[in-house]
């Protein structure tokens, strides 16, 4: 049975919208509008989509905070609402924005005080710790009252909040926004470690294509709260004929060698001397082999398939 | 796994770490302490105040007023010290802060209740428990033995029923979110209501907040029967011993607008 | 930063104007909450009238002065007026100083005395539109309320709802200042909303407190003026000679709560920039 498994899931809110001078029409806006998800144990699985797709509203409706306006989800086999506080034992969650330590107390107490909320002997919860601790490098600030933390540091801290009672799956909100570099690479070469091992499932949504990348063997992309395409990276690439491009320069003008089949050819300088093929499939070895036996072939370059356009492409879509 | 932290532990944990919080800050500390005990007292101190310009507040002198203020200030005072910062919850739900509080594995009122407690509330209620003794003790009641019993039921019940006030009323946050101060029209306009003789109240009002919400029940009625006086609006002389009654019904009705409200919640931003 | 003097030129002045829009128009925005608090001001309005009307008949018609109909007036013009003096619940300075944003206020080419001066003016504008009008129509429907007889008291009023709104505005400023030394400032607001409880004239009229209480409170401190006083100006307490002398009181109390202010805004900047930050 998959870890994760909704069907028809669906969130409405009521908006008033202003409807003349001082009257206001109520309207049903579908968030999240009918998605079918199921999502094993150990995948690590992007969730993107434009701003006001529905990601949030999905995050929250899988972790017990929305009850959903129709559907079904369940999460470790629990019903999120209805099972609020057994799911949240079992799930670790952190929402960019929203922090779940305790403002006014230094990091190691809030991770005291997590010890007992979840209710974990002390021996697991101080492995955990020690290892979030080396691993994120938080001894420098542990001390630290919460406020005073800087954004990178509270999300480092944050992770291990959500990570100190063992969870089966981490839902991530937006884990890298706002944070700087150094930041940014610490929390994703952490994140891709953590989902590595295979112990614990990974769900995130992100803005920024490097987690993407880096992270995500699985996207789920949504849309007005539906999904438009729901597999690996690569075939996102192939559906939206997102393709390789091999750069070649020749020593005459491009003489119109035929080119292996996957390959076509995509722009020609005016001068003839370089050509821009596109590869749809086939390898460049292939297209550099073709070209090779007419003896001009100076400089070969290849260039990998761009997500940020992928994506762009993908947002700009009409459902 | 006998070193599992028990439920009851995570709230203690909770209630702790609120007031390392609260006490890193000793100045402010020591100031909200002194200045909220005083508060606490003002409800007293404004009766007093009244009664330097007036004998008697619709039929009820110094005395028996004193007392009726005493019984609703220590049943509003128990109520505060349980779940009067269920009040925050409006703001939790404003910023989303709400979310943090769903997202653990306990359950929301208690959360609520232990995540914010603040230790000048149990010296608010023993101060108002004092003042009630003091009213007691001038007040002019024969005591019986259902005199005893009542006596302490009273602050007892009223605190359920402004209990379920405030819950009720909290939960007005989860239908709209700038509810307000919307609920304190309920809370603390039931404290002070329940200050002095429903006499003093326009019909209609009075059986609004007296009868339909249960208010006469918290002081008014059992300061009657204290008293040993007749209700001078001529309700039937059972009716100050149905406090306990009323306060199931009252906390049986919160706690279901408290689950439809849940339910209802839409996590606002991101 | 700014003198007195600068804090008053005319352009000054015209910066303060749009700012006291912005703040108009920001209130403005918040229909939910100005309509759940009018209704509360309402209930509230009629639980204090209940109470004073009480007093008055158990007085014999009058008590300290007041008849009945100037106590109605007393309760729901106080009611009306918590909105437009805005007593309770502005921490926005102290919540910009504790998450550091009060950085961008010091940034900015209008004193910051002004700039939330001018916002909280326009909030006070927008209040005393909404939340000032709601309950006193009800309160005018369902009671006997006095009315002013002397015309001249109509604009009286509205200078010392000004008068009010800018000691109310000072002494919240002040309170919220302390957060540069506090950072937590729970404990200050508990002192404030004890005083504000107790001393403005909300809980029961200050003339109900014995003279020498009463002396002390209207000439040492600021609070009378910021509810007692424009009540009083309203329900026509005293002769028109009373009116000057409360009128008086309250604008020197408002000159030195926002020299107060100025002042101990310095000496928060110096701090901030010996903190950095």
């Amino acid at each position: 049975m998959p870890l994760i498994e909704t069907t028809g899931l669906r969130k409405e809110f009521t908006v008033r919208r202003k409807a003349g001078r001082f009257r206001r029409r109520r309207h049903a806006v579908a968030a999240v509008d009918g998605i079918d998800l199921a999502v094993e144990r150990g995948e690590m699985l992007g969730y993107i989509g434009p701003n006001g797709a529905g990601k949030s509203t999905t995050l929250k409706m899988l972790t017990g905070v929305l009850s959903p306006s129709g559907g079904e989800a369940r999460v470790c086999g629990l019903r999120p609402v209805a099972q609020r506080t057994r799911l949240a034992r079992r799930i670790g969650v952190v929402f960019g924005q929203r922090s779940q330590l305790w403002w006014d107390l230094p990091l190691r107490e809030s991770f005291r005080l997590l010890r007992y909320v979840y209710r974990v002997p002390s021996a697991e919860h101080a492995a955990r710790l020690a290892e979030c601790r080396r691993l994120l490098d938080l001894d420098e600030f542990l001390d630290t009252p919460v406020r005073q933390l800087s954004l990178g540091q509270r999300m480092r801290g944050e992770i291990t909040a959500a990570l100190l009672h063992g969870p089966e799956v981490l839902f991530l909100d937006e884990p890298t926004i706002g944070l700087d570099v150094v930041s940014k690479q610490a929390v994703r070469s952490f994140l891709a470690d953590l989902g590595a091992a295979g112990d614990t499932t990974l769900v995130l949504t992100t803005h920024d294509l490097a987690d993407i990348e880096k992270l995500c063997r699985r996207l789920v992309v949504i849309d007005h709260g539906r999904v438009v395409h729901d597999g690996s990276l690569a075939e996102l690439h192939a559906r939206y004929d997102s393709r390789r491009r091999v750069v070649v320069d020749l020593d005459a003008p491009w003489d119109g060698t035929p080119v292996p089949a996957g390959a076509t050819v995509e722009t020609v300088a005016a001068d003839g001397f370089r050509v821009t093929f596109g590869l749809a499939g086939g390898t460049a070895g292939d297209l550099v082999a073709a070209l090779a036996g007419t003896g001009s072939l100076r400089d070969v370059s290849v260039l990998e398939p761009d997500i940020e356009e992928v994506v762009a492409r993908l947002y700009a879509e009409p459902a | 796994m006998a070193d599992r932290p028990t439920t009851a532990a995570a709230y203690r944990a909770l209630l702790g770490a609120q007031l390392r919080a609260q006490t890193q800050y000793r100045f402010s500390f020591a100031l909200d302490t002194a200045a909220s005990a005083l508060i606490t007292l003002l409800d007293v101190v404004s009766v007093l105040v009244l009664f330097r310009v007036t004998p008697a507040l619709a039929g009820f002198s110094f005395t028996d007023s004193l007392l009726i203020a005493g019984l609703a200030n220590a049943a509003f005072q128990l109520c505060d010290m349980c779940v009067g910062n269920i009040d925050t919850m409006r703001e939790y739900i404003r910023t989303g802060r709400f979310d943090a509080v769903l997202l653990r594995p306990l359950r929301v009122l208690p959360q609520l209740v232990f995540g914010d407690f603040s230790p000048r509330r149990i010296g608010r209620a023993a101060q108002a428990l004092v003042v009630l003794v003091v009213a007691l003790s001038l007040a002019d009641v024969t005591w019986t033995p259902a005199r005893t019993v009542l006596v302490v039921i009273a602050p007892l019940s009223g605190a359920v029923i402004f209990g379920a006030v405030f819950v009720a009323g909290s939960t007005t946050a989860f239908w709209f979110v700038e509810s307000g101060e919307f609920a304190n029209a309920f809370t603390y306009g039931g404290r002070d209501f329940t200050i002095y003789p429903v006499g003093i109240y326009p019909g209609w009002f009075r059986a609004v907040f007296a009868y339909s919400l249960g208010f006469a029940f918290v002081a008014y009625f059992p300061g009657l029967a204290l008293l040993g006086r007749p209700d001078p609006l001529g309700t039937p002389g059972f009716l100050p011993w149905c406090s306990p009654l009323v306060a199931v019904l009252a906390a049986t009705a919160a706690a279901l607008v408290w689950r439809v409200g849940v339910r209802h919640y839409r996590s606002t931003g991101s | 930063m700014g003198t007195v003097s600068t804090v008053l030129s005319p352009p000054a002045l015209r910066t303060g104007m749009a700012l006291a829009g912005a703040g108009f128009r920001r209130w403005a925005t918040y229909r939910q909450a100005m309509l759940a608090g009018a209704f509360t001001n309402t209930v509230f309005g009629f639980l204090r009238t209940s109470v004073m009307l009480a007093v008055a008949a158990g007085a014999g018609g009058v008590a300290a002065g007041y008849r009945g109909p100037q106590l109605a007036t007393y309760v729901w013009v106080g009611q009306g007026l918590l909105a437009v003096v805005q007593l309770w619940g502005w921490t926005e300075l102290s919540d910009r100083v504790r998450t550091g944003d009060v950085q961008s206020d010091l940034l900015r080419p209008v004193h910051p005395v002004l700039s939330y001066l001018a916002a909280d003016l326009g909030r006070a504008a927008f209040a005393l539109c909404s939340r000032f009008v709601l309950p006193m129509v009800v309160g005018l429907i369902a009671f006997d309320l006095y009315l002013p007889h002397r015309p001249a008291t109509y604009p009286l009023f509205l200078l010392s709802m000004l008068f009010a709104t800018v000691v109310s505005f000072g002494v919240r400023y002040l309170v919220n200042l302390t957060a540069f030394w506090l950072l937590d400032i729970r404990g200050v607001i508990m002192a404030w909303l004890l005083c504000s409880n107790a001393l403005t004239g909300m809980y029961f009229p200050i003339a109900f407190l014995p003279g020498w209480a009463q002396a002390v409170l209207w000439y040492a401190t600021p609070f009378p003026s910021i509810l007692q006083a424009p009540v009083d100006v309203v329900v026509e307490r005293g002769t028109a000679g009373h009116q000057a002398t409360v009128l008086a009181v309250q604008g020197c109390w408002a000159a030195v709560m926002l020299a107060a202010a100025v002042v101990v805004q310095r000496r928060a900047e110096r701090r901030l920039v010996v903190q950095g930050g």
